[in-house]
């Protein structure tokens, strides 16, 4: 790609109504070619009316969007024949088999029926789903139906592939095969734009991501930078002595200028530090004191705790489907 | 088909997923017809899956044809044999009419899962899932005729039009009825159940082929009705069919039907593809 090519998406100004609802309220995207993308946000935030947008599946109401430099009112057909989608519920028919789903879908974008066939043996092989190729699609467990709904994406190869909620509702075994499949995509120059409400998610996979809110972006940037952005890293020390913790806590305190809190057992203590550079300072000041330390962390403060930040709520959603599938 | 539970175990791959990337080069787009017919496949191979959705195609013809005949023949005509002349053609008629209703009831369906949006995302035809799911459906209505047809020729039915005039009034019901169908997918996609799809269909249907000549002439009946029954497209199809069945159509018969069909796809055909383009 040169420098001059144009982005995968590009929105500008985006709005869609629902009757008094504005699910898009004036969002500015840009995803760069040849990245994963992520929209992380809540349930009801909008993701998935942006996507449906970027897929032609809805017309905004005000607004621009671009796919590859492709008006998605104007140009739909050339948009089309850019983009793969897969919703998020399974697109594939549940009366036909595998095979029969992909050889259908591979008609459609032009094959001949014996390379269609060819295509979907393929398919169904690197999938580890040509054991059940020729069984109807509704006797496929979830992570059956969502690995052949990701497949029949990559019939041709799309130049940017849209994911809504990929691995919603799927084993964690499951759930790695697809971000494994969406690391190979993206090693092999396809763009990913893909929707979640799982935190972790979008820390694995995403190169930047948007955080979306009742409609609009409130924030943007790699998983590093909004995580920065909120300003706290979390030191967490254990003592070998908890007789000291009362002692460890008032040093902490001053040497970091932020709040201490005791930690999950008697021995430990936790603090959201925003200046990561006086976590240092602050050991010397404990050695200082004769206190010494067991264990010691800095981690980066989690998405969770991102979304949290940025709209004072909890995400919901997000936080109860990551501890669901953890 | 294997009878394997719903919650068998993924088989889980023997090594890791490998992406087997295609060229970059993508086939030449498929034409409007080719994309029609790919559509019209995958009706069939429902078909073949599910042949459960073969009921009302097989139930219909035969309960009407049989029911009909026995129940009226003697009162109406005399004789079943005699009423047989009069009535299979307004059965044939009767039951591809009926069966078209599912057309619109498929599409309704077929809305509520996700399948749709990934056709519409496609670079294809837009109106092509749309016209390969009405011509699948024409397999099936020729399956109702077929039944109709075989069913009369055993009870005794001997058409003076001769195969000629019974396979042309078959294929002017079959064309009534694909025209007729898009008024069905407008319906579709204007409520939001399968049912009420089915409910309203058949209460359109009911007066259209009752208040209709398919049972008996009309001649009898009070004036308004017969007003009525006069502009039903039902009873013009009916006299068509009848007349080819006969050898005794009229251009003017069958050209009103053939008209009639015209309008009917050129005003719901329009109309489907707008709402479908236009759905959230």
């Amino acid at each position: 790609m040169t420098a001059h090519s144009p982005p995968a998406v590009e929105t500008s100004g985006l709005v869609k109504r629902f009757g008094a609802t504005r699910a898009v309220d004036g969002v500015d995207l840009r995803v760069p070619t040849g990245s994963v993308y992520g929209l992380l946000g809540p349930n009801g935030a909008g993701k998935t009316t942006i996507i449906r947008i970027l897929a032609t599946l809805l017309r905004p109401d005000a607004g621009t969007a671009r796919v590859f430099g492709h008006d998605v009112v104007a140009e739909g057909d050339a948009v089309r024949g850019r983009i793969a989608l897969t919703g998020q519920y399974a697109a594939v028919d549940d009366e036909l088999t595998g095979t029969e789903n992909l050889v259908l879908l591979g008609r459609l974008l032009g094959h001949r029926k014996p390379a269609a066939r060819t295509r979907a043996g393929e398919l169904l092989d690197a999938f580890g789903l040509a054991g059940a190729a020729d069984r109807l699609v509704k006797t496929y467990s979830g992570g059956m139906r969502r690995r052949l709904d990701i497949t029949a994406s990559l019939i041709v190869s799309p130049e940017l592939l849209v994911l809504d909620e990929p691995t919603t509702g799927l084993d964690p075994h499951s759930r790695n095969q697809v971000w494994e499949i969406v690391r190979a995509l993206v090693a092999d120059g396809t763009t990913v734009l893909l929707t979640t409400q799982h935190l972790e998610e979008a820390d694995q996979l995403a190169d930047r991501l948007a955080v979306v809110d009742r409609g609009k972006l409130i924030a943007e940037g790699t998983p590093g930078q909004l995580k920065a952005s909120v300003g706290a890293a979390a030191l967490h020390v254990r003592l070998p002595d908890q007789g000291q913790r009362a002692r460890a806590e008032r040093v902490l305190a001053q040497a970091l200028g932020v709040p201490v809190q005791p930690g999950p057992d008697a021995a430990a203590l936790s603090a959201r530090v925003t200046d990561p550079g006086r976590v240092v300072g602050a050991l010397v000041e404990l050695a200082g004191a004769g206190i010494a330390v067991a264990e010691l962390s800095l981690d980066q403060p989690s998405l969770d705790e991102v979304f949290l930040a940025l709209t004072g709520r909890r995400a919901q959603s997000g936080a109860t489907t990551t501890e669901d599938a953890a | 088909m294997t009878p394997t539970p719903a919650t068998a175990p993924d088989p889980v791959p023997h090594r890791p997923v490998q992406v087997t990337l295609p060229a970059r080069a993508r086939p030449p787009r498929p034409s409007a017809l080719s994309a029609s017919r790919t559509f019209g496949w995958r009706a069939l191979l429902k078909l073949r899956h599910v042949p459960e959705q073969l009921t009302d195609v097989i139930g219909i013809p035969v309960i009407f044809t049989l029911g009909f005949t026995y129940l009226f023949g003697g009162a109406l005509a005399g004789s079943t044999r005699a009423y047989l002349d009069f009535l299979l053609p307004g059965t044939l008629v009767m039951t591809v009419v009926l069966v078209t209703t599912f057309s619109g009831v498929t599409l309704n369906t077929g809305l509520t899962t996700g399948v749709f949006d990934r056709f519409r995302s496609l670079p294809i035809w837009r109106p092509s899932p749309i016209v390969g799911a009405l011509l699948g459906d024409v397999g099936r209505y020729l399956i109702a005729s077929a039944i109709v047809i075989a069913l009369g020729l055993t009870l005794g039915y001997r058409p003076d039009g001769g195969a000629v005039g019974t396979l042309a009034a078959v294929a002017l019901v079959l064309g009534f009825a694909f025209a007729l169908s898009w008024v069905w997918t407008t319906l579709g996609l204007v409520l939001r159940t399968p049912t009420a799809v089915n409910n309203l269909s058949l209460l359109v249907l009911f007066p259209l082929t009752l208040a209709s000549n398919i049972f008996v002439d009309p001649g009898t009946m009070p004036g308004w009705l017969q007003a009525f029954i006069d502009v039903n497209p039902v009873t013009h199809v009916v006299t068509a069919s009848r007349g080819l069945m006969a050898g005794t159509a009229t251009v003017g018969q069958v050209g009103w039907v053939l008209a009639a069909s015209a309008l009917l796809t050129a005003v719901f055909g329009p109309l489907t593809m707008y709402l479908y383009r236009s759905r959230p």
